[in-house]
């Protein structure tokens, strides 16, 4: 056998010109990340020129366009919040049960059929799942409540349920599935029923993983758009505590959808209510950001180590 | 054999087993007697870990897999349509070749069974975890840190702890796979020392790939072969003694004699 040590083609690339290349890659996101930050703090600052925090941060009435204009983002902050509070209760839930039935339950047939069904339900435009619920969700829930409006917090939050259990379940599903088998098999010997091995040891031992896709669910219905302007509507409405079921019923506003709402309309870029639209979509970044720390918190606060 | 009837806790009756094709259990018979340490030898992908499975039905949990033959349990068969699994597992209980700890702390880890079974009185649970570990012989080295995670522990005492585990659940049967396969000698020894201690409230049935220990620790030996490296039957059984100083197959001779080396 011949020692071939040339070079030859590719070869000649060497190895610090691909590490050069990716780190470019790598500058080019973290530089458009800073660059997008310091434009939200910079125009935010600048509406809260001509805004005070008080207006902005404790208002009740959400005005931005017509005189005399209004700047109170708790109709927006309330509309998202608890629009993101039914999608929760429906999709988390929703989304462990699937998961402990695909890794648990379910034999290998069906998690080969229904886990890329799952994938592919993640990969459907947000626009179609909003359509789906003003066209079939919405007329459905007016059978069942004749006072529904057109556009409803109700109709928006289970079609974005619908668009989150996917990820919920999935990525649910693969913590579950880490656990050792060994757990498992521990647990059955010792004659304790699956439901049981499952709620008691293998749900606690992945309880990291099941949080951050909680969490991860969560962020994605906060900044959830177009679904949720298309079902909900587009009316920046004070969701009043004490009647939440009511609310339930009629259209409002998130921080996503008045954004949207400022940026189409004809307002130019000098005007406070186009400074506005970076403040709230600061306040939007603040809570995910909120969200993600929280999530990696509990990445390295619960992380069972395995052997 | 002459084993009285009524000193046998488990007869295995032509006990054949498949992994989808492949049939890794031939024809087994063997009787068990009550409060004895039986151990079981062969080489390795013999059927020693599948034959331990069958008797706690815990090989019906792989897909794919048929049991044939009875297992006589105190004169029931355990493969009989009404008898519950879960409840099975209560009284033949099973330690794994890997330490298995859960990812609890080392009193959690003892008092899980019984909790599960619904015994909440924290103080019955720490009388249980006491005897429990004191007879695993693990207490005098953990009862000042019985809060610390099971993962803390030695390969050895975490070993002893699953032991533990399983003997706070009172069964009357347990299944050993090779148990101290991945321990150092000492621990080794350790846990074959408990063994012999509780065999007046237990019977123990042990794999082990390790005749010396099966000489030391166990009344009578079963020794299966495989066709093949897949297909096992039991060739020898008999008081351990007697099957390893003057077996009665050519078979168990060489495998004896080529392990004892
Ligand atoms: N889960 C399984 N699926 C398919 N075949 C298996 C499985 N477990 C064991 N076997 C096969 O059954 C035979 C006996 O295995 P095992 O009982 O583990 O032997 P031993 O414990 O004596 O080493 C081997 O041929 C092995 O490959
Ligand atoms: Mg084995």
């Amino acid at each position: 056998m011949s020692n071939n040590l040339t070079k030859r083609g590719f070869e000649f690339i060497s190895e610090n010109a691909i590490k050069t290349f990716f780190l470019l890659c790598a500058i080019v996101s973290v530089v458009t990340t800073i660059g997008i930050v310091l434009v939200l703090l910079i125009e935010t600052t600048n509406f809260f020129r001509e805004v005070s925090l008080k207006e902005f941060f404790l208002g009740f009435r959400w005005n931005p366009t017509i005189k005399p204009t209004s700047f109170g983002v708790w109709p927006l902050l309330s509309g998202t919040l608890y629009f993101t509070f039914i999608t929760a209760l429906i999709a988390l839930p929703v989304g462990l049960l699937s998961a402990v039935y695909l890794s648990e339950y379910s034999g290998r047939k069906i998690r080969s059929i229904i886990k890329p069904a799952l994938e592919i339900l993640a990969g459907i435009p947000t626009v179609v799942y909003g359509y789906f619920a003003l066209v079939y969700i919405t007329p459905l829930l007016r059978n069942l409540l004749p006072g529904i409006k057109t556009f409803n917090i109700l109709s928006a939050s289970i079609v974005v349920a619908i668009m989150i259990i996917p990820t919920v379940a999935s990525i649910s599903e693969d913590a579950i599935r880490a656990v050792p088998q060994s757990f498992r098999l521990a647990g059955l010997s010792l004659g304790i029923t699956k439901f049981q091995v499952t709620a008691s040891i293998i749900l606690p031992a992945s309880l990291s993983g099941i949080l951050s896709s909680f969490i991860l669910g969560l962020s994605r219905a906060i900044g959830e758009t177009m679904a949720v302007t298309i079902a909900g509507g587009n009316l920046a409405r004070l969701v009043n505590p004490l009647k939440p079921a009511e609310a339930l019923l009629e259209p409002m506003q998130t921080m996503t959808a008045a954004m949207v709402e400022i940026g189409l309309s004809d307002i130019t870029g000098n005007s406070t209510a186009y400074k506005s639209l970076f403040a709230v979509g600061f306040t939007l970044f603040l809570m995910t950001l909120t969200l993600n720390m929280v999530s990696q918190f509990i990445k390295n606060r619960y992380r069972e180590k395995y052997k | 054999m002459g084993i009285a009837k009524n000193d046998i806790v488990l007869e295995i009756k032509n006990l054949n087993f498949y992994y989808g094709e492949l049939q890794a259990l031939i024809n087994i018979n063997l009787e068990i007697k009550r409060n004895t340490i039986t151990s079981i030898i062969g080489p390795s992908g013999c059927g020693k870990s599948t034959m331990l499975r069958c008797i706690n039905r815990m090989n019906e949990l792989i897909d794919d897999t048929r049991t044939e033959g009875e297992i006589f349990y105190d004169g029931r068969n355990i493969f009989d349509s009404d008898v519950d699994p879960v409840k099975l597992r209560r009284k033949i209980g099973m330690v794994f070749q890997q330490p298995n700890p859960f990812p609890k702390n080392i009193f959690d880890n003892v008092a899980y069974g019984p909790k599960m079974y619904g015994t909440r009185n924290r103080q019955k649970l720490r009388e249980i975890v006491e005897i429990s570990l004191k007879k695993a012989a693990l207490w005098d080295e953990v009862k000042d840190r019985l809060l610390d995670k099971s993962l803390s522990l030695s390969g050895g005492q975490q070993q002893r702890l699953c032991i533990a585990r399983t003997l706070a659940v009172e069964p009357d049967i347990i299944l050993m796979d090779e148990p101290a396969s991945s321990l150092d000698p000492i621990a080794t020894m350790r846990i074959e020392q408990l063994l012999r201690e509780v065999t007046d409230d237990y019977t123990i049935i042990i794999v082990t790939n390790n005749m010396q220990q099966a000489s030391r620790i166990s009344e009578y030996t079963a020794f299966i072969n495989a066709k093949e490296r897949r297909s096992g039957f039991l060739v020898e059984y008999g008081r351990t003694q007697d099957l390893f100083i003057k077996p009665q197959m050519k078979q168990t001779e060489d495998y004896i004699s080529g392990r004892f080396g």
